[in-house]
């Protein structure tokens, strides 16, 4: 049996509360709130309390999915991700690179935000990237 | 948040959450569910509250906060301007105005003055519905109680005027000299974990991370050295909604999207749908098949929060460490590798470029440190040793920076701009008789995607509704319906009806968290001119019964 607490940041709101994902062999059993934390102080609202619920939920996305008519097929990264890259490079070289636009996110880490500009501004030589959470 | 870059050079929340409850003396919330919205926010208010501080609240729906407050103003929606430029007409004709701050910190007083000297309580009584006794006292309280702080969410900045209504309120905090000292300042609340982090990393169309305008011949020069690349574009890119026009138009032709739900979020969410249709090639990477998701050619499956690393920056320009507690599902991956296995893909292709090997998010963000000033300091090591850092962290020594503008402001002397009040776009006529306005509640999260699939979240919050107030329902005939049917201009949805008094007469309420419902059918795209920012928070509808009591 393996158990640990692992100290992190709630998903939901602004406010940033720290909280602890306690981990049972893999799994995530249950969230408790972090003391020490100058925000939260050890509280959680509803939602942070259930921070994790969503992420061991049966409709999570498992594998890479291609377009087939009107459905879905099951894909390898590496098709998936040649796909991607063929059909956006075909986009900036047939149209120009302002045909192309990147949404980042609001819910992603900084580490991650920051690759998508990247990769917008870097390899595709285009300022469309924008975020839905003005919203 | 343009608003505030234009009066203080920075568009962050100016103080942090811990130093309301140790210093602030008068909240001023506008625009805000903050209990609902912001609940751990909140309770730094109530705690202040307990040792004697004082609450104002400002807005037309009567939020839960309202309730505590020691003053609760409910104007006409739309009308912030007028009773912002009314509360600073009473502080400077009472001679409450911090006369020193305004001399030696900021510019553009007079200005200001000529239009505002124009909101005597009483006029703005006429615009707003606020009763003008009530305004001066609010003006008092908020004036005469030092260090005040003033928080506001979307309620202030969604609407054609938002820009306009953060001014103002820059206005009102220089004013009484709100600025550069703990427990003050003007606090905007970011809905989302991590929008002040995908802001400060360039997740905009204007600037490259830490706010550097991609215009700027010496940024363009910075980031082509630092990314070994040359032709940075220098032209301001199109910000979401008009990525979605452009895809409408066939301007734009292919779309990528990391973790977020642009269908739902739309103003108008049958135009972008069929929008989205238009477009050659849609990418979308998340962890579950939304409705944009649905509609994309290929759907890269990412990781939750739980199964990354990584930081978040949290409203109060906090940064924190996001740790792995377990492994994705199936093959799904990090946001950060997939993105990294694409532009390796990408570059093979015969593009220059800078490698994108990063062993993990640690090495991220040296880079981002290299590149963003006020992230310079910032390392994983510090992060697990002291907690989280609020930037400016310019240097590993920095300590960071709790409150900004101490002293002297970001872009040096702070500006008050002269704003005069404008009618909201669309306003309610015979035919669209009620205002409606839509927001967050408790138990939803922005577009639902995460707290829906929560079960104990869901059962708080099982079905769509709007709010209306009993005198509304009982003049349109309702009867004791508890179905209705909301129809604007541009689409009808149907949800059950609940009367409360929380509500003013004239305006009603739907939440937007619902696919089946969207309130974003009804709403209207009018866009601020300069933040663009959809206006949710106004448009005229009207309400029928459906049958069935
Ligand atoms: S626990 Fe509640 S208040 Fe704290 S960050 Fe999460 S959602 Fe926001």
């Amino acid at each position: 049996m393996d158990y640990r607490n692992i100290l992190t940041v709630c998903p939901y709101c602004g406010a940033g509360c720290g909280l602890y994902l306690q981990v049972l062999d893999g799994e995530i059993v249950g969230v408790l709130p972090a003391k020490e934390h100058p925000v939260s102080e050890g509280k959680l609202c509803i939602k942070g309390w259930n921070a994790a619920a969503f992420v061991h939920h049966p409709d999570r996305l498992t594998t890479p999915l291609i377009r087939e008519g009107n459905a879905f097929r099951e894909a390898s990264w590496d098709e998936a991700l040649g796909l991607v890259a063929e059909q956006l490079l075909h986009i900036r070289d047939t149209y120009g690179p302002d045909a192309l636009g990147f949404l980042v996110s609001a819910k992603c880490t900084n580490e991650e935000n920051y690759l998508a500009q990247k990769l917008a501004r870097a390899v595709f030589k285009t300022n469309n990237v924008d975020h839905c959470a003005r919203l | 948040m343009a608003g505030l870059a234009a009066a203080f050079g920075s568009g962050a929340m100016t103080n942090s959450t811990p130093e309301f409850s140790q210093y602030t003396r008068c909240f001023l919330i506008t625009g805000s569910n903050t209990t609902e919205a912001h609940p751990l926010v909140a309770s730094h208010v109530l705690k202040a509250k307990e040792r004697g501080a004082k609450v104002v609240v400002i807005d037309p729906r009567e939020v839960q906060i309202g309730r505590l407050a020691d003053l609760y103003l409910r104007p006409r929606p739309g009308t912030d301007v007028a009773w912002l430029n009314g509360l600073m007409y009473v502080i400077v004709t009472e001679e409450l105005a911090d006369q020193e701050f305004i001399e030696k910190r900021t510019e553009g007083f007079e200005e200001m003055w000529r239009v505002v000297q124009q909101y005597p309580p009483e006029r703005v009584e006429e615009i707003t519905g606020i009763p003008a006794d009530d305004l001066r006292a609010a003006a008092r309280m908020y004036a005469q109680n030092k260090p005040a702080a003033i928080l506001y969410a979307m309620g202030i900045t969604q609407h054609t005027t938002g820009v306009d209504n953060v001014k103002s309120i820059a206005n009102l905090a220089m004013l009484t000299g709100n600025l550069g000292i703990p427990g003050g300042g003007v606090n905007p609340l970011r809905g989302q974990n991590n929008v002040q982090g995908a802001c400060d990393m360039g997740g905009l169309p204007n600037v490259y991370p830490a706010y550097q305008p991609v215009t700027s011949p010496e940024a363009k020069a910075k980031f082509e050295a630092a990314w070994g690349v040359e032709g940075l574009s220098d032209r301001i890119g199109l910000t979401v909604v008009e990525m979605v026009n452009a895809a409408g138009e066939g301007r734009l032709r292919g779309l990528f999207v990391m973790g977020e739900n642009p269908m739902l979020s739309d103003p108008d969410i049958q135009h972008a749908r069929e929008c989205l249709e238009r477009l050659e090639f849609l990418v979308v990477q998340d962890i579950f098949l939304t409705e944009t998701a649905q509609l994309a050619h290929v759907v890269l499956p990412g990781a939750s929060f739980a199964e990354k690393d990584g930081t978040f920056t949290a409203t109060d320009r906090r940064i924190q460490r996001v740790r792995k507690a377990v492994e994705p599902p199936g093959q799904a991956k990090a946001d950060w590798e997939i993105l990294c296995e694409l532009a390796k893909r990408l570059t093979q292709h015969a593009i220059r470029n800078t490698q994108w090997d990063y062993p993990s998010p640690a090495e991220i963000m040296s880079e981002i440190a290299r590149v963003a000033p006020s992230y310079g300091g910032v390392t994983y090591e510090r992060l697990d040793r002291e907690g989280s850092l609020q930037w400016p962290v310019p240097s590993v020594d920095h300590p960071g920076t709790p409150y900004l503008h101490k002293e002297k402001f970001t872009r040096g002397l702070g500006r008050f701009h002269a704003i005069e009040f404008q009618e909201a776009a669309e306003l309610p006529d015979e035919e669209y008789p009620f205002i409606l306005t839509t927001g967050r509640m408790m138990f939803q999260f922005h577009t639902g995607t995460m707290t829906r699939r929560s079960p104990k979240l869901e059962q708080e919050a099982p079905e769509p509704y709007v709010e209306m107030n009993p005198e509304d329902a009982a003049r349109i005939g309702l009867d004791g319906t508890r179905r209705v049917r909301v129809v604007s201009r541009r689409g009808a949805i149907e949800v059950a009806v609940r009367l409360t008094e929380r509500i003013r007469p004239g305006v009603v309420f739907i939440p937007f968290h619902y696919a089946e419902a969207a309130a974003n059918v009804l709403t209207h795209a009018a866009l601020d001119p300069v933040a663009k920012i959809p206006e949710y928070k106004v448009c005229a509808v009207r309400v029928e019964p459906v049958g069935e009591k």
